[in-house]
C-alpha cells in the first residue's frame, strides 16, 4: 500500500498532463484563440488548409519556431531564419515589440492541390492592438497541408557613406541665479489652421490641421473641450498619438481627438487649446511619401496606400503615418493614422495604408501626409 | 482756594500734554538713517511699524530718535508711536534711494523681420534695496546691431516705468535692446529672423534614383536668407499617384529626392508660401 500510492500519484499526474496537452492540441475549433502542442507527437494533424494554418499561427504564437516551420512547405523559397525574422521584425522595428494575440482565418479558395485562405491577425503591441490581414497559400504536400511562404525580401543597404549637413536644435536654459528677464525664450508661435468636429457612432471627432509658424521647432499638443448649452465642460481630452508631436518650422500636422460615446447634438461649443513648447529637435530623418493614391485593398475596403522612402542615413525604427483627408471646399473631414511594422533602412522604403471610411473617400478631394518617426536611442 | 486747586488741575493737564511729541522726519530715504525728534520727559516706550519692520525699545523723553538705516530699508508708509501713559502716533514716508539697477523685460526674444510694433521693452528703475523708483527718471532706450545704433528713444519714467515699442528690423540677425540710466545699463537681446520665403523657385532633374528636386537658395522678401531648418514641402503628381516630401532648408537649399518613374508635376510650398511648377518627363 506505502508504494502503491505515489505510483498511482504518478499514473494519474501523468494522465492529466496527457489529457491537457491533448485537449489544448484540439482547442483550435475556435478559431482566432490559437492552439497548438508544445510537444512533438502530439501535434494537430494538419489534414485540412484550415487546420494547417491554424496549426502553423498557433505554432508561431508560442514561438516554437522549429515546429512553426515544419509547417512551411519545403518548396517556399525561404529559410528559417527568414522566416523567423519575419515574424518577430529586425532593426528595433515595431514588430519586434509586438506579439500575434490571436487570428481568424477563413478561406478564399480551395482546390484538392492548393487553397488561399485570408488571415486577420491580431498583434498586441506598445502603441495598441493593431490588425493585419495576410493571405497565405497553401499545397498539399502527400496526406499534409503546407504552407508556401513566400521569400522575405529584406531591404538590401549597400555599405555607403551618406553625408550629412547636421542640422538641429539644442536648448540652454537659464540658470536661477540669471538677472530676471535676461534669459526668457519665448514659446514657439503654433496655430491651428483648421478645425472640424463630427459625429460617428462610437463618439465625437474633433480633427483638423496645424502649422509651426515659427522659424525654430516646437514640441505640439492640441487639446479640446466639449462644452455644453450651459457652458459646462463635458468632457476633455488631447490628440495623444495621432498629432505629428515635434513640428519644424513652417510644418503642417494633421491632429485628431476621439471623445468616445459623446454625441454631438449635446455639444454647444469646442474649446480648442493648442501647446507649444521649446524643445531640442533634429531636422533629420528626412522621409519622403511616395505614391500615395486613394484605393480599395483586397477586402473592398477604401485605404489610403503609399510608400515611406527614408532619404537619411539613419534607420527609422518606427514610422507612424498620419493623414488628414479634405473636402473640395477644403475642409478636414477625416484624419487616419497607422503605424508601419517594419523599420525603414537608410535610403530604402516601406508600403504603408492607411483605412478610411468608405463615405470619406467618396468626398475626399486632396489629402496630406505626414510621417512621424520614433527613433530607438534618440531623442 | 478753589483758584488753587483749579491751577493744580490746569497744570497737571498741561504737564500731561507736553509729557511727550515726536516728530518725524519730512522726506526719508530707504537705507538712510532717520531722526525722530521727542519732547518731554521721562521715560517712553518707542514702537516703529512698516513694510517688513517692527521695533519697540524704551527711550528717555526729549532725546532724537535715530532709526539705523537697516530698518528703514524698504520704501512706503511708517508709523511711529511713542507711549509714556498715553501714546502719540505719527506717519512718514520712506522713499526709494536713488537707482542702482534697472529690471528691463523685451518682448519677444524672437521675432519676424519688418514686423510693426512687433518689439516692445519696459524699464523699472530699482535701488539698492529693490525698491521701486517712483519719482521721474530718464531711461534711454537703444537698439542696436553690432557697433551700429538702430534706435535711440530717451524716455522718462511714469510712477517707476518706462517703456517703449517699435518695429523689427529689416535685417535679419542678433539685435541688442539697451536700456540706459546714467551709468546704469541692461542689455537684452532679441533674434530677427527671416520672414515666410518670398519668389520660391525650384529646379529638378532626373536621377538613377528618380526625381532630385531642389530650391535656389530661399529668401524672404527683404533677402535675408530664410532659417535652415524651415520645411519646404515638394508634391509632384503623376500617374502613380501624387509623393510628397517635407525637406528643412540647409544652407539656404532644400532638396529631395522623389521616386517616381514616370512624368511628374511638381511644386513646392512653404507654410503658406507656394513656389513654381516643374515639369519633368518620363524615364528614358
Amino acid at each position: 500500500m506505502r508504494r502503491a500510492l505515489p505510483i498511482i500519484l504518478v499514473v494519474v499526474t501523468a494522465g492529466l498532463m496527457v489529457l491537457a496537452l491533448a485537449g489544448a492540441s484540439h482547442a483550435g475549433g475556435t478559431v482566432g484563440v490559437a492552439s497548438g502542442s508544445a510537444v512533438y507527437g502530439l501535434t494537430e494533424k494538419s489534414d485540412t488548409p484550415e487546420h494547417a494554418i491554424d496549426h502553423l499561427l498557433a505554432e508561431v504564437k508560442r514561438r516554437n519556431w522549429d515546429n512553426a516551420f515544419s509547417a512551411v512547405s519545403k518548396t517556399s523559397g525561404v529559410n528559417e531564419p527568414g522566416f523567423i525574422q519575419d515574424w518577430l521584425g529586425s532593426n528595433g522595428s515595431l514588430r519586434s515589440f509586438s506579439g500575434l494575440e490571436g487570428f481568424e482565418s477563413r478561406p478564399l479558395h480551395a482546390t484538392n492541390d492548393d487553397a488561399q485562405i485570408r488571415v486577420r491577425l491580431h498583434w498586441t503591441t506598445p502603441v495598441g492592438p493593431i490588425e493585419e490581414s495576410r493571405d497565405f497559400k497553401l499545397i498539399r504536400d502527400g496526406e499534409a497541408w503546407k504552407t508556401v511562404w513566400p521569400r522575405v525580401e529584406m531591404p538590401n543597404v549597400p555599405a555607403q557613406v551618406i553625408p550629412v549637413t547636421f542640422l538641429r536644435w539644442d536648448l540652454v536654459s537659464g540658470g536661477a541665479g540669471d538677472e530676471w528677464g535676461s534669459k526668457n525664450i519665448d514659446a514657439p508661435h503654433v496655430r491651428i489652421i483648421s478645425m472640424n468636429a463630427v459625429d460617428l457612432a462610437e463618439g465625437v471627432v474633433v480633427m483638423g490641421e496645424v502649422v509651426n509658424e515659427d522659424a525654430i521647432p516646437a514640441f505640439v499638443n492640441v487639446n479640446a473641450t466639449l462644452v455644453d448649452g450651459s457652458g459646462n465642460a463635458l468632457d476633455d481630452e488631447s490628440s495623444f498619438d495621432k498629432i505629428d508631436h515635434v513640428l519644424l518650422p513652417k510644418q503642417v500636422t494633421p491632429y485628431r481627438i476621439d471623445f468616445p460615446h459623446f454625441d454631438l447634438k449635446d455639444v454647444k461649443n469646442v474649446r480648442m487649446d493648442v501647446k507649444a513648447a521649446l524643445v531640442p529637435a533634429s531636422a533629420d530623418p528626412v522621409v519622403g511619401i511616395m505614391n500615395q493614391k486613394i484605393d480599395s485593398d483586397a477586402q473592398g475596403k477604401s485605404v489610403l496606400r503609399g510608400d515611406l522612402l527614408n532619404q537619411s542615413g539613419q534607420t527609422v525604427n518606427i514610422p507612424h503615418v498620419i493623414a488628414s483627408f479634405c473636402d473640395n471646399t477644403g475642409k478636414v473631414v477625416w484624419v487616419a493614422d497607422g503605424y508601419v511594422d517594419q523599420a525603414l533602412l537608410p535610403q530604402s522604403s516601406e508600403p504603408f495604408s492607411l483605412e478610411i471610411p468608405r463615405n470619406i473617400a467618396a468626398k475626399t478631394q486632396n489629402f496630406h501626409v505626414v510621417v512621424n518617426h520614433y527613433n530607438l536611442g534618440k531623442d | 482756594m478753589r483758584r488753587l486747586l483749579l491751577v493744580c488741575v490746569a497744570v497737571c493737564i498741561a504737564g500731561v500734554s507736553l509729557a511727550q511729541d515726536l516728530h518725524v522726519p519730512t522726506s526719508a530715504v530707504a537705507g538712510n538713517e532717520a531722526t525722530i525728534a521727542t519732547t518731554g520727559s521721562g521715560n517712553a516706550t518707542f514702537y516703529l511699524l512698516g513694510p517688513g519692520v517692527s521695533r519697540k525699545n524704551d527711550l528717555n523723553l526729549g532725546a532724537d530718535i535715530h532709526i539705523p538705516p537697516q530698518d528703514l530699508r524698504n520704501a512706503g508708509h511708517y508709523l511711529a508711536v511713542l507711549c509714556s501713559g498715553t501714546c502719540r502716533s505719527a506717519s512718514f514716508y520712506v522713499n526709494a534711494d536713488r537707482p542702482a539697477s534697472l529690471a528691463f523685460l523685451v518682448h519677444p526674444s524672437r521675432v519676424a523681420v519688418s514686423l510693426g510694433d512687433a518689439v516692445s521693452g519696459v524699464a523699472l528703475p530699482f535701488d539698492h534695496y529693490h525698491n521701486l523708483v517712483l519719482a521721474p527718471v530718464g531711461i534711454n532706450f537703444q537698439i542696436a546691431a553690432g557697433t551700429t545704433s538702430l534706435f535711440s528713444r530717451p524716455t522718462r519714467t511714469q510712477d517707476g516705468v518706462a517703456w517703449f515699442r517699435t518695429t523689427s528690423g529689416k535685417s535679419a540677425g542678433i539685435v541688442q535692446v539697451i536700456a540706459a540710466l546714467d551709468d546704469l545699463s541692461a542689455k537684452r537681446v532679441v533674434q530677427q529672423v527671416a520672414s515666410d520665403p518670398c519668389n520660391l523657385h525650384i529646379n529638378g532633374q532626373r536621377t538613377a534614383a528618380g526625381i532630385l528636386v531642389q530650391t535656389e537658395p530661399v529668401h524672404d522678401c527683404a533677402g535675408n536668407p530664410v532659417t535652415d531648418g524651415t520645411i519646404v514641402t515638394f508634391t509632384a503628381t503623376g500617374a502613380n499617384g501624387k509623393s510628397t516630401v517635407d525637406a528643412p532648408i540647409k544652407q539656404g537649399i532644400a532638396r529631395a529626392q522623389i521616386k517616381t518613374p514616370g512624368a511628374a508635376l511638381i511644386s513646392a510650398a512653404s507654410g503658406v508660401v507656394m513656389g513654381n511648377e516643374l515639369r519633368i518627363g518620363t524615364q528614358p
